[in-house]
């Protein structure tokens, strides 16, 4: 009898167990997500609310009378340093910044990993290697080596505009930090493109060889048409690490025409003359924050499967 | 002059010698099957017929020109390979089109190409489809209409249908010979399943270490193979190896083969070849056929050397069209195949006739054939 009756006691204590790991699992997480959702939830209820409120209210209460005063002030009319016009011309140009450095990296990327895996040549395993430690570089240590780099580029375009007539964008702040941003990038795109490809069928290479495409013909029409996934990762990862730089964007254009939003939002927030307006900043600082949003909400669904095609190799 | 030529082709990957001097020959409209065991070589040999892989000496030439220094889209071939390589990006006329359209040329054509391939593979009503989209006998219709639209001189199949299930393999097996028949190309072939081989091929060359072991007929390779690899790869079941021992017996030579627990057999050797008397006392393999070895009353009536022994029957296999007994010889499993409703029991002791004629022999040092 005890040999039939000691699985039953094992089973409903069991589920019990089963039911308090449960609980302590979702009431953990659920704590979790509260922790890294509150900051978010009080940016978002100030940026709606009036100063009045903020200064009497609860930092937790949502707003009495919403209005997107804050934001359009932000947006429009809020000092950056010494000019007063928002922070919408340094959107701007975080964008002319951003997406032309994400696009050249990543295509670079695309092509890097084609030859390291379908174009071996001696040493590929090398040159992966030290592209690879281009990754493991910390940013602060190339910071005054790249700006002695920039600084010659920069003079050699002025000598340009003086004999040619154009300086082909050498030495400008934007031109500078597109540069920068591709240089740093390619370790990155390159590993990304490299592991999927790796796991890309050989065959289709062979077959398009003999069916007569050249070797950028190939990478057109058959590799990359199949590399939506890790493109859109890798696009999602660099456009948010570029646009959130605040390294390079401060050292490199920190002052004048061409700072970011980064370089912008920091100048707003650090504004020593004044009421410290928090609705403002926290709007301004949601707007800084919205683009690497839209883009994860917009091709987010790619992100995972891409991950998961990159790292597991098959 | 043969229509394709391999001469003296040697591979290196660095100091390793992967194929290790070819020489082919093979007709217009033949064709050729390399077979052999994983890593002999064959896929090597095939790409780099098709120009994907390098060559390090020797010489491959079509139709009189040599092309082993041409790209392989100008060598005028076209392949189908193991995992199909469909362009997963591009729909089934995209696919088959591809290479006319790196070739430039004009879409009228390229869409009556693509119809006449279409209707040739039946597969008409697929070509706006995705090779996602399709199963996998037709994917690899699409993949020889990727190559038959070519019209090339060479056809190259790298082991086509060993992705397939084994009926659709079979029936896959009918439509490429049936292809081959009605057009008349030039195919040549690799595969490592032995029985594609036989029902395909004009041609084979068995592959071995980088090295052809033997080039010839199915028929030739078949019955004449030329060393104990060759004897043992094709065929299947396959053939018995058995270690035995030559004595003679007045003028005439005789095999002994040892059984378990009784006396040794002793077959007489009418027709011996001229090379056994040599190897007087001396181990040599004895190499029978399955279908050689069966009962008294389904050997064949004509073979004029049958001798029958008693034996002692280990195992029986009824395969439905066959019934294979194995018994033991020299210490070795040995397998007879008698006909389907043959009344034999295991455990038993049955009379077995050897056709003697098919027999072959082989020197155990050397591994090659004693003629």
């Amino acid at each position: 009898m005890s040999a039939v009756a000691t699985p039953a006691r094992q089973a409903s204590g069991g589920i019990n167990t089963k039911l308090v790991n449960r609980i302590v699992i979702y009431g953990l997480l659920a704590l979790f997500a509260l922790f890294y959702l509150m900051p978010l939830f009080v940016m978002l209820v100030t940026s709606f609310k009036t100063m009045d409120e903020i200064q009497n209210g609860n930092m937790l209460a949502l707003p009495k009378a919403p209005t997107f005063d804050p934001w359009l002030k932000a947006w429009g009319e809020t000092c950056v340093g010494l000019t007063c016009a928002g922070i919408k011309g340094y959107f701007w140009n975080s964008i002319k910044m951003v997406v032309p450095a994400v696009l050249i990296s990543t295509m670079l990327g695309a092509l890097n990993g084609y030859v390291l895996t379908k174009w071996r040549f001696r040493g590929a395993t090398l040159v992966f290697g030290l592209m690879l430690f281009a990754c493991f570089i910390p940013f602060q240590s190339v910071l005054l080596p790249m700006a002695t780099i920039l600084g010659s580029v920069g003079r050699f375009g002025v000598t340009l505009q003086n004999s040619v007539g154009t300086s082909f964008g050498l030495g400008n702040s934007t031109v500078n930090l597109v540069f920068v941003h591709v240089v740093y990038g390619i370790g990155f795109t390159t590993l990304f493109f490299r592991n999927y490809y790796e796991a890309f069928p050989t065959e289709l290479i062979k077959a398009a060889q003999v069916d007569g495409a050249s070797f950028f013909q190939i990478f057109r029409r058959i590799m990359l048409p199949n590399s939506m996934p890790i493109f859109v990762v890798t696009v999602i990862y660099q456009f948010t690490n570029i646009w959130n730089d605040f390294l390079f964007a401060s050292a490199y254009a920190g002052t004048g025409d061409a700072m970011p939003m980064t370089v912008a939002l920091n100048n707003v927030v650090n504004t020593s003359t004044g009421v410290v307006e928090y609705n403002v900043n926290m709007a301004a600082a949601m707007i800084a924050a919205l683009p690497t949003l839209i883009v994860y909400v917009v091709a987010g669904r790619y992100f995972v499967r891409g991950l998961m095609a990159g790292a597991v190799k098959g | 002059m043969a229509f394709l030529e391999i001469d003296g082709l040697k591979k290196r990957f660095g100091n390793v010698e992967i194929l290790k001097g070819i020489d082919v020959e093979l007709e217009k409209g033949g064709f050729l099957v390399l077979v052999g065991p994983s890593g002999c070589g064959k896929s090597t040999l095939l790409n780099t017929i098709a120009g994907l892989e390098q060559i390090t000496e020797g010489e491959i030439r079509v139709d009189g020109r040599a092309i082993n220094d041409l790209h392989p889209s100008k060598r005028d071939i076209a392949m189908v390979f193991q995992s199909y390589a469909l362009y997963p990006n591009m729909t089934v006329a995209g696919n088959i089109s591809f290479g006319m359209e790196m070739r430039g040329v004009p879409a009228d054509e390229r869409q009556k190409a693509i119809d006449k391939v279409a209707k040739v593979l039946q597969i008409g009503h697929l070509l706006q489809r995705k090779p996602s989209q399709l199963s996998g006998g037709q994917r690899q219709r699409v993949a020889m209409g990727r190559a038959l639209v070519r019209d090339p001189k060479l056809f190259l199949f790298d082991e086509p249908l060993s992705n397939l299930d084994a009926k659709l393999r079979v029936d896959m097996r009918i439509e490429i010979k049936r292809l081959h028949a009605t057009t008349g190309t030039t195919i040549v072939y690799v595969t490592h399943d032995q029985i594609e081989a036989m029902t395909l091929a004009t041609k084979i060359a068995v592959m071995r270490d980088g090295e052809v072991q033997q080039f010839g007929t199915p028929a030739e390779i078949y019955n004449n193979p030329a060393n104990l690899f060759v004897a043992d790869f094709m065929g299947s079941p396959a053939m018995n190896l058995i270690p035995a021992t030559i004595t003679t017996s007045g003028n005439a030579l005789s095999v002994v083969l040892q059984r378990e627990a009784r006396e040794p057999i002793t077959l007489p050797m009418a027709n011996a070849p001229a090379g056994l008397s040599a190897f007087q006392g001396k181990p040599i393999i004895f190499g029978v056929r399955p279908e050689a070895l069966t009962d008294p009353e389904g050997a064949e009536r004509n073979a004029s050397n049958i001798a029958t022994a008693d034996l002692h029957i280990e195992v029986v296999e009824p395969a439905g069209s066959d019934t294979f007994a194995v018994t033991n010889l020299g210490g070795k499993g040995v397998v007879a195949r008698l006909r389907a409703d043959a009344n034999i029991q295991p455990g038993t002791s049955t009379p077995l006739a050897f056709n003697l004629t098919k027999a072959v022999f082989f020197d155990p040092a050397t591994e090659s054939r004693i003629r």
